[in-house]
């Protein structure tokens, strides 16, 4: 009896060593296993669907990450068809300044200066929803609305009145884009522009588009972009084109450049958009280009005493 | 009856010598890159490990996405032109302390260890050797390390306009808090 108990204990022993021995043996592939199991999956969002906050003239669904201000200078040239005397173009050439802010990180807004009929311009971005890794949330949709105003001087026969309200457009628009890989996204842009004053009563005060944007990235650094707007028959202005813009992404450290090729020589929504008499078939291609230039403004929380640092 | 209880004892004790495992899932690592230009540092707290402190087994899995910079712009580029994590989302270590005797984990006290192994990221591996400490207290194993990879070994490119900088050597830092299970 006492001997069947011995060999009872003996017995649980040996099966307590095993067993443990059997679940320690743990190679590091174990070990990784067991951390596998235990992760849940977290909601991935889908970054970098386009370099740049612009896909090229229009806006991206990118934002600038909170804090971050986003200092972009324009640069567009007048058309290559202008002769030799004009530098084919180069003696010619609209600016545009501009400052953008992320408030938070669905949220953008931005003013800036153009030289163009000397346009102030701000926007609001704001993203809706989130193209996810797990594809659960197929596509990102964000909200765009800017306001112009022209401010350059307006001659009005005498006895006229010009009102302020005459100077200002509105543009609202949907941004819906879709990451489909690491090499090309794309975007849909249903776009609203209302303009105060258009030419001629028989023209309308609200214009239509819908933009075609894309980026095929070429590498790491590189892409390729181009953007169409097509503005719906009846619903636009007498005597203007769709801007069909080409360009090249170039991304270094902080800066993204752009480098564009464009028959529209304006860059805010409501002009190039609605207000584009530009040609390529008759070479009314005007050379462009954005610089980018990112600022962190205020540092994300969990650097106190890091040792981020710039020379 | 005497003898049943034993025979538990000893069951328990078997359990409890062979079967501790340390782990946590918000381990602490961050990497440094100092040059005479710039100096970066961004910090992981989803660093997940396991240390068997019987036979010194130790593996580290961390989600390279997970990494925070102070520019977010920046934290973009390490995701997409560098680490590839797209392709890449995790680094892994897999490796073993080769002196875990030296450790007992049943007395309070700091010791220092070194842990050989194999490093993924980017997917290439590496043999290394990292030293470090291992701190008990408690029911608590904290692993502390500091040691230096190049970007170069694990086939990340710096194009030449950054190259000056971007440190060749990137300082990794370690301190995981580690809990028995």
């Amino acid at each position: 009896m006492i001997r069947r108990k011995y060999i009872l204990s003996f017995a649980a022993l040996l099966f307590a060593f095993t067993s443990s021995a059997q679940t320690d043996s743990t190679s590091a592939d174990d070990l990784l296993k067991m951390l596998d199991d235990g992760t849940e999956k977290k909601k991935e969002y889908t970054s970098a669907t386009f370099k740049a906050t612009r896909v090229i003239n229009g806006h991206s669904i990118e934002n600038v990450g909170k804090g971050v201000l986003d200092f972009r200078i324009i640069h567009r040239f007048g058309a290559l068809n202008q002769s030799f005397k004009n530098f084919f173009g180069l003696d010619n050439a609209t600016t545009k300044l501009s400052f953008d802010y992320g408030v938070t990180d669905w949220l953008m807004v931005g003013v800036a200066r153009g030289t163009y009929e000397k346009e102030y311009d701000g926007f609001i971005k704001a993203k809706v929803l989130r193209q996810t890794v797990d594809n659960k949330m197929p596509f990102s949709l964000s909200y765009f609305g800017g306001i112009y105003l022209k401010s350059m001087d307006v001659t009005v026969p005498p006895g006229m009145e010009y009102y302020f309200s005459n100077r200002l457009a509105y543009a609202n628009q949907l941004l819906i884009a879709r990451k489909f890989n690491n090499w090309l996204s794309l975007q849909l842009t249903p776009t609203h522009i209302h303009y105060n004053l258009v030419p001629t009563t028989a023209e309308p005060n609200d214009v239509f588009a819908v933009g075609l944007g894309g980026r095929l990235k070429l590498n790491n650094r590189l892409a390729l972009t181009g953007e169409y707007f097509y503005t719906i028959p009846g619903a636009k202005l007498n005597g203007y084109q769709n801007a069909l813009s080409v360009g090249l992404d170039i991304e270094t450290g902080g800066h993204v450049f752009q480098l564009i090729f464009s028959n529209a020589t304006t860059v805010t929504e409501r002009a190039f958009i609605g207000q584009t008499p530009g040609r390529w078939d008759k070479g009314d291609i005007h050379f462009g280009f954005n610089i980018s230039r990112v600022f962190t403004i205020v540092k994300p929380k969990g650097f106190e005493g890091s040792r981020n640092k710039i020379y | 009856m005497k003898k049943s209880i034993i025979t538990i004892a000893l069951l328990l004790i078997g359990n409890a010598i062979f079967a501790q495992k340390y782990m946590t899932r918000t381990g602490k690592v961050s990497f440094f890159s100092g040059t005479p230009l710039e100096n970066i540092e961004a910090f992981n707290n989803e660093a997940a490990s396991v240390l068997d402190s019987k036979t010194g087994s130790l593996v580290f899995a961390l989600p390279i996405k997970s990494f925070k910079f102070e520019k977010a712009l920046m934290q973009e580029h390490f995701n997409e032109n560098y680490m590839e994590s797209d392709k890449f989302p995790k680094a892994e270590y897999k490796g073993s302390i080769t002196d875990v005797s030296k450790v007992n984990f049943a007395k309070d006290g700091t010791y220092n260890v070194s842990s050989t192994g194999k490093l993924t990221m980017h997917g290439v591996t590496k043999d290394v050797v990292i030293p470090g400490t291992v701190t008990v207290k408690g029911s608590e194993a904290t692993l502390n390390s500091k040691f230096k990879v190049k970007p170069g070994d694990y086939g990340i490119k710096i194009p030449s306009m950054v190259v000056t900088k971007i440190a060749k050597e990137i300082e990794v830092t370690v301190n995981s808090i580690l809990k028995r299970q």
